[in-house]
């Protein structure tokens, strides 16, 4: 393989991994939110976490450019504070594919939250484990079907993301130059047909073995808690 | 004691409970679906708040709307075992037991071994929840609930959701518990059968009230809870020992407070307690002693109370002296007789129709059995 399709493959599988585990604490906060409690203002919460599914993904990089770019008040506070900038870098990237694929993991884990029974929670309280006890004892190892398929799903879809990446981050070899923004530049090289359907295929095949891999998590999971 | 005072409205019901009970033993909340009986040990276990009022258990305030107490359910130290059986999927059998184990507060009074013993669990120990039978899985409910070192276990109509074998499968557990481990038990139930093999003190819930409250014969006893109970099916109940096995025949002679019934051979040791359900159905009566029929068991007494029913029947209260018994008869031989309060009867009671499934071993009645023991004495 050569130097391009290799950076921009590693660059990916970061950028994947680093923004699955940035999203999973916030995903299962907004899960346990929207499954679990009466807030007043829960339709719009629902209505924010999903909006990354249906929006144009450069419509949330540039609002992201807006609230953390440099000069924003946000990114700029960023900045100043902790020394962090976050267009034209990796980390941007990150930030971009956490937020286009935060939704996907919501549902997933959402959808394991409203499956676990409550009843065993209470059964739980009733022999001694306090709230938190619970939560980490019973309420979470059952949604762990959820969690998982919704991590891979995340996952796969961070390694696609490309709008928003590009409007926020930009198109930086080796810094922000994901699978998809090589394959959009080699596309836009002469005589880049050959590295781009090379790129294509490599990232086919991410994408089937994700999906692939997540429906088996969720298969075997689920049978380990006897509801094949 | 256990003291459940306490005010609630939920849904079409309005709870009014004010009721205190034995902190010993099995007390059986007893009543149709939808009466209130798991909503009220729900209170108890902390699950469901009352609007006002107060819930102690042996001093112990669980809840108390005046002085603002209102203890988590995980602080109440009682023992819960579900309908259906709540098994925590992902873990084993043993992890399950384990689970209250090692969360109870205070020295372990039940112990792992004789839990595991009393519910025959050893061979289920690697198991998985999901590979578990129903009786089984309720087997397990029970000895998790029962490690957790709880000072009081609820039960809500453990039963309810078995067939009858396994129903007939894990009732001897239950029967066994109260009397092995010392512990006040709390159980609802709709079954007046399992009621009555189980309980020694009877709580009667309807609408979300305890409309009636006392010792199991007693409560059973009283004319005016007939339509509540529905006492053709329950009939009375005798507390009794095992005086002597006729092995030639295969019977057993009873005694009780008033006399004695001979029935289909018991498996019990001489002096054993054991508790007689009579149906009313099986009892005749007669006004002077028959003595060429086949029925064995002739008990005299005195007609206390006639309750004529709409239909055929009418229902006969019986004082054998110390205890009651009932008797269904047609209303017609109730007019032919000329029953009537104050009549000398002979209750009349096939030995046939007091089989395995009437009577049951008592093992935490000993004590509470005893007065009336020596009333026979």
């Amino acid at each position: 393989m050569d130097g391009i399709a290799w950076e921009a493959l590693l660059l990916s599988l970061r950028v994947g991994l680093t923004s699955t585990l940035l999203c999973l604490p916030f995903a299962v906060g907004a899960a346990w939110l929207l499954s679990r409690t009466r807030l007043p203002g829960k339709a719009l919460l629902d209505g924010i976490v999903h909006a990354p599914l249906v929006l144009p993904p450069v419509v949330i990089g540039y609002l992201l450019l807006i609230t953390l770019g440099t000069r924003a008040p946000l990114g700029a506070w960023l900045k100043a504070n902790f020394g962090i900038q976050l267009i034209f870098t990796t980390e941007g990237v990150v930030v971009a594919a956490a937020v286009m694929s935060f939704p996907l993991m919501v549902r997933a884990i959402r959808l394991s939250l409203d499956a676990v029974d409550q009843g065993l929670e209470l059964a739980a309280r009733t022999l001694g484990a306090s709230r938190l006890d619970v939560l980490f004892t019973i309420t979470l190892p059952l949604m762990l079907p959820g969690i998982l398929s919704g991590s891979m799903m995340a996952f796969a879809a961070s390694l696609g993301e490309f709008g928003a990446t590009i409007t926020f981050a930009s198109n930086i070899e080796g810094e922000t130059r994901t699978l998809p923004l090589a394959i959009y530049t080699a596309t836009q090289t002469p005589d880049g047909d050959a590295i781009a359907l090379r790129l294509v295929g490599l990232s086919m095949l991410l994408a089937v073995s994700a999906i692939t891999l997540s429906e088996w998590l969720h298969r075997r999971t689920q049978r380990w808690l006897g509801r094949s | 004691m256990i003291e459940l005072h306490f005010r609630k409205k939920l849904g079409a019901l309005d709870f009014a409970v004010d009721v205190s009970l034995p902190s010993r033993g099995v007390t059986a909340l007893f009543g149709r679906s939808g009466a209130g009986k798991s909503s009220l040990i729900n209170a108890v276990a902390g699950i469901l708040a009352p609007d006002h009022g107060r819930i102690a258990v042996d001093q112990r305030v669980f809840f108390d709307s005046q002085a603002r107490v209102n203890l988590p359910i995980e602080k109440r130290g009682i023992g819960y075992v579900f309908q259906d059986a709540r098994l925590f999927p992902h873990l084993d059998v043993a992890a399950n037991l384990r689970y209250g184990l090692r969360r109870a507060r205070g020295p372990v009074r039940t112990d792992w071994d004789s839990v595991i013993g009393v519910l025959g669990l050893s061979h289920l120990l690697t198991r998985r929840p999901h590979l578990l039978s129903g009786g089984e899985k309720q087997r397990v409910a029970l000895g998790r609930a029962l490690l957790s070192q709880p000072s009081l276990l609820l039960m809500d109509e453990p039963l309810a959701s078995l067939d009858a074998p396994r129903k007939a499968e894990v009732l001897p557990y239950i029967e066994r518990l109260a009397g092995e481990f010392g512990l006040p038990v709390l159980y609802v139930s709709h079954s007046i059968e399992e009621v009555t093999r189980l309980a020694d003190h009877l709580v009667i819930v309807a609408e979300g009230r305890t409309v009636a409250s006392g010792e199991l014969a007693d409560v059973m006893a009283r004319p005016e809870h007939s339509t509540l109970i529905g006492r053709h099916e329950a009939g009375s109940v005798l507390e009794c020992t095992v005086a002597q096995h006729n092995d030639d025949y295969a019977l057993t002679t009873l005694h009780f407070a008033d006399g004695q019934l001979r029935v289909p051979r018991v498996d019990l040791d001489p002096g054993s307690a054991v508790r007689v359900r009579i149906q009313t159905r099986d009892v005749t009566l007669a006004l002077s002693r028959p003595m060429d029929v086949s029925i064995m068991n002739k008990l005299p007494g005195r007609v206390v109370g006639i309750t004529p029913e709409d239909g055929p029947y009418a229902e006969v209260v019986v004082d054998l002296g110390s205890s009651t018994l009932r008797s269904l008869v047609t209303r017609e031989s109730c007019d032919r007789l000329g029953l009537q309060p104050g009549t000398p009867v002979w209750a009349l009671v096939k030995s046939v129709a007091l089989d395995g499934r009437g009577i049951s071993k008592r093992q935490s009645a000993a004590k509470a059995a005893s007065p009336l023991r020596a009333v026979a004495d």
